[in-house]
């Protein structure tokens, strides 16, 4: 096999060029004949009821084709959430109908009530401008603590606005109140998970195609998972067959959550294709983007972490409001309960974790899974618990972390929360993190930055999360409506290259690169040899898409099972070839060979008299050389991490400066050490823009008050430093045929608390009695808490 | 409606368009050259800057018909002539300077104009002339790295992993 294409090579990405060349083609590139195009009419109310529209006026402007209003879609179903969580109590949870276009009321700004079909986008824009809305505007329902307590309702039948109000272990919550009771010492921290807006650089697009004489419909969308979007449009929203309809995401421009989810836009294009019989495109411009995609985040939390004496951790508790928006968006559910209370134990061998979560609609956008979906939340409140108690304690932030983690004799660790880690060695992520970021050199290099009147801090952060989701029975009982196994399908042609048709979606991570390594590593071939077929449900088996690190975890298992089945074939044909039984074949670096013989027949003549079976026992072996693989994880994966951070702060205006940023991370075996380096840069850059820049800020009224990036901070190429990644300590993985764990979410986990503990450590430094700054840690929070002090 | 006539990566081109339309559009819609990308509509993220006469412009900020008579060079015309990738291109390539590829257009004609003005950039300078394009997936680190490679000077110091 050659060395440099198999797992453990870093080759260059083969998608590059078409992305380096301007021949890429995501779904705004794609145009069809006859196109006609999609543009919204979008409240610009948060809460309202529609009285009337009249579209008489737009209807008549030029190139106009058809106008959709909610009351078009009454009669199909809604988008559906995608888990169901039940209250402590055992009540279901709510869940309002989320339909194609807003009917009867709307309910945050952008919500779309009314779609204009014409020839081209401006003159749909135009026609919607001539659209006479009647919209009754009403309070806003946007402060969540207001809204469990208010008298204005998102959803008139929801008079409470709470959809759920979970408790997770609700067993040990008795428990654990009498062990905070009880404590020697009880840290408390309220904080704010800030609002974020996922801003791929792709802005949404899709667009839809009828086939009348077919009855077929093929759906063009920006999605990270073109199945599951089938499989909600077919079997919630609008009943389309699954067989007569065709999804395709094609080269994706970014997602980190929010292209997970299926959107009324979607719906709308394939009803005016059918209508119109003519291909129809919606592209979302930049704003539409900042008011629909789904958010990220938006928790309000109070945690407390009770201590021996000693420092011995004793329990965890944590009150969270998490905000859904005014629809459960797919996984909006999900996200704050499973993804977010199962992992409040942490690193750590706390023996007793309770979490309440109660989700709150509100009039905005939806809020769902963003990078990291939950595991941010969970450890951002215990890490910045955790630095706040050492202090008060007076113990070293890396110490208190380290007396109290799980070590690697105790594995499989059944923490406190719920979940059996299977692996992981947090004390030599710290010892590395401790090297590669030079904590030794840290008292020099402040000393330098004082010298120059600022202030310096160092943050440290352990995180766990959990990825690869995961075993369909434990997430089927914890209320989720799918399995979330994936699926492969490895075709040997007959000239002996492959294809792999794969359920996970790449719209940034390099499938197309990494995975024919794994092909090759097994098969012995050049993985130049081998190509990933992705993203169109026409061509792929089934697949539950790409989120929660779960690709080479979950599909790139399914693409080793579909594989050892390749290898299990070709042994009989080969045994067949060289006249010896099935046992006598052995196979090495893509030659097959007769035990204890010089015979041999090469993976390439194989493939080939798999297709010219002309002397084939029929009877034995079939012809061809494909197989499918469905492949349920039996846990998830644990990645795990030790973070630092460096960061100067200038006392007189509040600004802060990442100095250093440190990533080391346990990621189990890697395929490709390039594209996971990418992977964690990424994920620290969102989430060193969480820490210090990025926040989405509704008014009063429901007015998100910056979305445009004239108005949201993305981070910038100038607010961001070169970072220090290891995944050298990496413990492969138990229950994964690769040993792999998933590495695109860690950077955006564990670098906002690691950032924000470096504040904290700079402004007291400074002689600053600052225990919390809420993020982003923007120079104006930083000069009031200083000024506040 | 006007007409338009200018050259676009070295070969002429015209069109006639709305006074309203864009450069981008023009480009997209009208010359199929689908690498210029749209990536909102307050010129901020740089995903459209092509090279109107040489420098280095947001096509998304810019008429059609301002370009009448121009020489336009977008990403399609970027690789050398035998086909392959071009110094910076191959510079992305090989330090992993993209990944879901949308931001990467637009930021590689930023490099190229950053680089014939300055041919040897600091770091500091890379970062201040990206202040106009954005990219989310990178986390910038070797998108700079992949600048500063192809101005060749030594990145050996910039961690690789």
């Amino acid at each position: 096999m050659p060395k440099d294409t198999g797992i453990g090579a870093a080759p260059k990405r083969r998608e590059d060029v078409r992305f380096l060349t301007g021949t890429g083609q995501y779904s705004d590139d794609i145009s069809l004949v006859n196109q006609a195009s999609a543009v919204f009419a979008r409240s610009n109310v948060a809460n309202g009821v529609i009285k009337s529209i009249d579209t008489t006026a737009a209807a008549a402007m030029p190139g106009v084709l058809a106008i959709f209003t909610g009351e078009d879609f009454v009669e199909v179903g809604g988008n559906p959430a995608g888990w169901l969580i039940n209250s402590r109590d055992g009540e279901p949870m709510k869940e309002p109908k989320r339909p194609v276009l807003a009917h009867g009321k709307v309910r945050h700004v952008g919500d779309a009530y009314a779609a204009v079909i014409a020839e081209t986008v401006e003159q749909a824009k135009d026609a919607v401008e001539a659209i006479e809305a009647d919209i009754e505007e009403l309070p806003a329902v946007i402060n969540m603590k207001d809204a469990l307590a208010g008298s204005n309702y998102v959803h008139d039948e929801i008079e409470t606005n709470q959809c759920f109000d979970w408790g997770w272990i609700e067993d040990n919550r008795a428990a654990t109140d009498e062990a905070i009771k009880n404590a020697h010492h009880v840290t408390t921290l309220d904080l704010v998970n800030n609002r974020l807006v996922p801003n791929a650089m792709e802005p949404r697009c899709s667009m839809a195609n009828y086939n009348a004489a077919m009855n077929e419909y093929t759906l063009y969308t920006t999605s990270q998972n073109p199945h599951l979007t089938r499989l909600l449009i077919s079997a919630f929203v609008l009943g389309i067959p699954e067989n007569k309809l065709t999804v395709i995401a094609p080269d994706v421009g970014g997602g980190f959550g929010s292209k997970i989810y299926h959107y009324g836009e979607e719906a709308l294009v394939l009803a005016a294709a059918k209508k119109l019989k003519r291909p129809v495109k919606w592209t979302s411009d930049r704003t539409e983007a900042f008011l629909t995609d789904a958010h990220g985040r938006d928790h309000v939390t109070t945690i407390e972490l009770a201590m021996d004496k000693e420092g011995n951790f004793l329990a965890f508790r944590t009150e969270t409001m998490a905000n859904v928006g005014a629809y459960l968006s797919n996984f909006s559910t999900a996200t704050p309960t499973f993804l977010h209370g199962t992992l409040m134990a942490g690193n750590y061998t706390v023996p007793l974790v309770y979490v309440n979560v109660k989700a709150v609609f509100t009039n905005t956008a939806p809020v769902d899974a963003y990078r990291g979906a939950g595991r941010p939340e969970a450890t951002y409140s215990i890490e910045r618990v955790i630095d706040k108690a050492a202090r008060e304690i007076g113990m070293d932030p890396i110490e208190l972390r380290r007396k109290n983690f799980v070590k690697p004799d105790q594995y499989p660790f059944g923490s406190a929360a719920g979940l059996e880690y299977d692996s992981g060695n947090y004390d030599a992520l710290m010892d590395k993190m401790e090297d590669v970021a030079d904590l030794a050199g840290f008292d020099a290099r402040r000393a330098a930055s004082e010298a120059k009147g600022l202030l310096r801090g160092r943050g440290v952060n352990a995180y766990i999360e959990a990825c690869g989701i995961a075993p369909s029975n434990l997430v089927g009982i914890l209320g989720s409506r799918v399995g979330l196994y994936d699926a492969s399908t490895v075709r040997v042609n007959a000239t002996g290259n492959i294809s792999v048709m794969v359920g996970a979606h790449s719209h940034g991570q390099g499938h197309e690169t990494a995975f024919p390594q794994i092909v090759a590593e097994l098969l012995g071939v050049d993985a130049a040899s081998v190509d990933i077929v992705h993203g169109d449900t026409s061509k792929i088996p089934f697949g539950m898409g790409t989120y929660g690190s779960r690709s080479l975890a979950v599909c790139g298992s399914a693409i080793v099972r579909a594989t050892e089945k390749i290898i299990v074939k070709a042994k009989k044909i080969a045994a067949h070839m060289l006249e010896i039984t099935d046992s006598e074949v052995e196979f090495n670096d893509g030659v097959f060979s007769a035990v204890g013989t010089n015979k041999t027949v090469s993976f390439g003549d194989v493939a080939l008299k798999a297709y010219i079976p002309h002397d084939f026992p029929i009877d034995a072996i079939e012809p061809g050389l494909e197989e499918t693989a469905f492949y349920d994880p039996a846990n998830f994966t644990y990645p795990s991490g030790a973070y630092c951070c460096e960061v100067e702060v200038d006392p007189e205006t509040g600004k802060v400066t990442v100095e250093r940023m440190t990533a080391v991370d346990d990621f189990g075996n890697i395929v490709n050490p390039m594209i996971v380096t990418g992977q964690v840069h990424g994920g620290l850059g969102q989430g060193i823009g969480q820490a210090l820049l990025e926040n989405t800020v509704y008014d009063e009224t429901g007015q998100l008050l910056n979305a445009s990036y004239m108005d949201y901070t993305m981070p910038r190429a100038d607010d961001l430093p070169f970072y220090a990644v290891d995944h050298s300590q990496g413990t492969a993985c138990t229950h994964n045929p690769l040993g792999v764990k998933g590495c695109g979410e860690a950077g955006a986990i564990g670098s906002p608390p690691t950032v924000v503990n470096a504040v904290i450590d700079a402004l007291q430094s400074g002689g600053n009695n600052v225990t919390h700054i809420d993020m982003p840690v923007s120079p104006l929070n930083v000069w009031t808490a200083i000024q506040n002090a | 409606m006007t007409k338009v006539t200018m050259t676009v990566n070295g070969k002429a081109v015209s069109g006639t368009v709305e006074g309203r339309t864009l450069l981008t559009s023009f480009l997209r819609e009208d010359l199929h050259l689908t690498g210029t990308h749209v990536g909102c509509d307050t010129s901020q993220c740089g995903a459209c800057v092509v090279h109107v006469n040489g420098k280095a412009v947001k096509s998304c900020t810019m008429f059609a018909i301002e370009a009448d008579g121009a020489e336009v060079s977008t990403i399609e015309g970027q690789a050398n002539e035998d086909g392959s990738l071009n110094a910076i291109q191959a510079a992305f390539q090989e330090h992993h300077g993209l990944q879901c590829g949308f931001c990467t257009p637009g930021m590689v004609m930023t490099a190229a104009s950053l680089l014939k003005e300055n041919p040897k950039p600091t770091v500091d300078e890379v970062r201040n002339h990206l202040e106009g394009n954005l990219c989310r997936c990178t986390g910038y680190h070797n998108i700079i790295k992949a600048i500063m490679a192809a101005s060749g000077q030594d990145v050996s110091a910039i961690a690789a992993e």
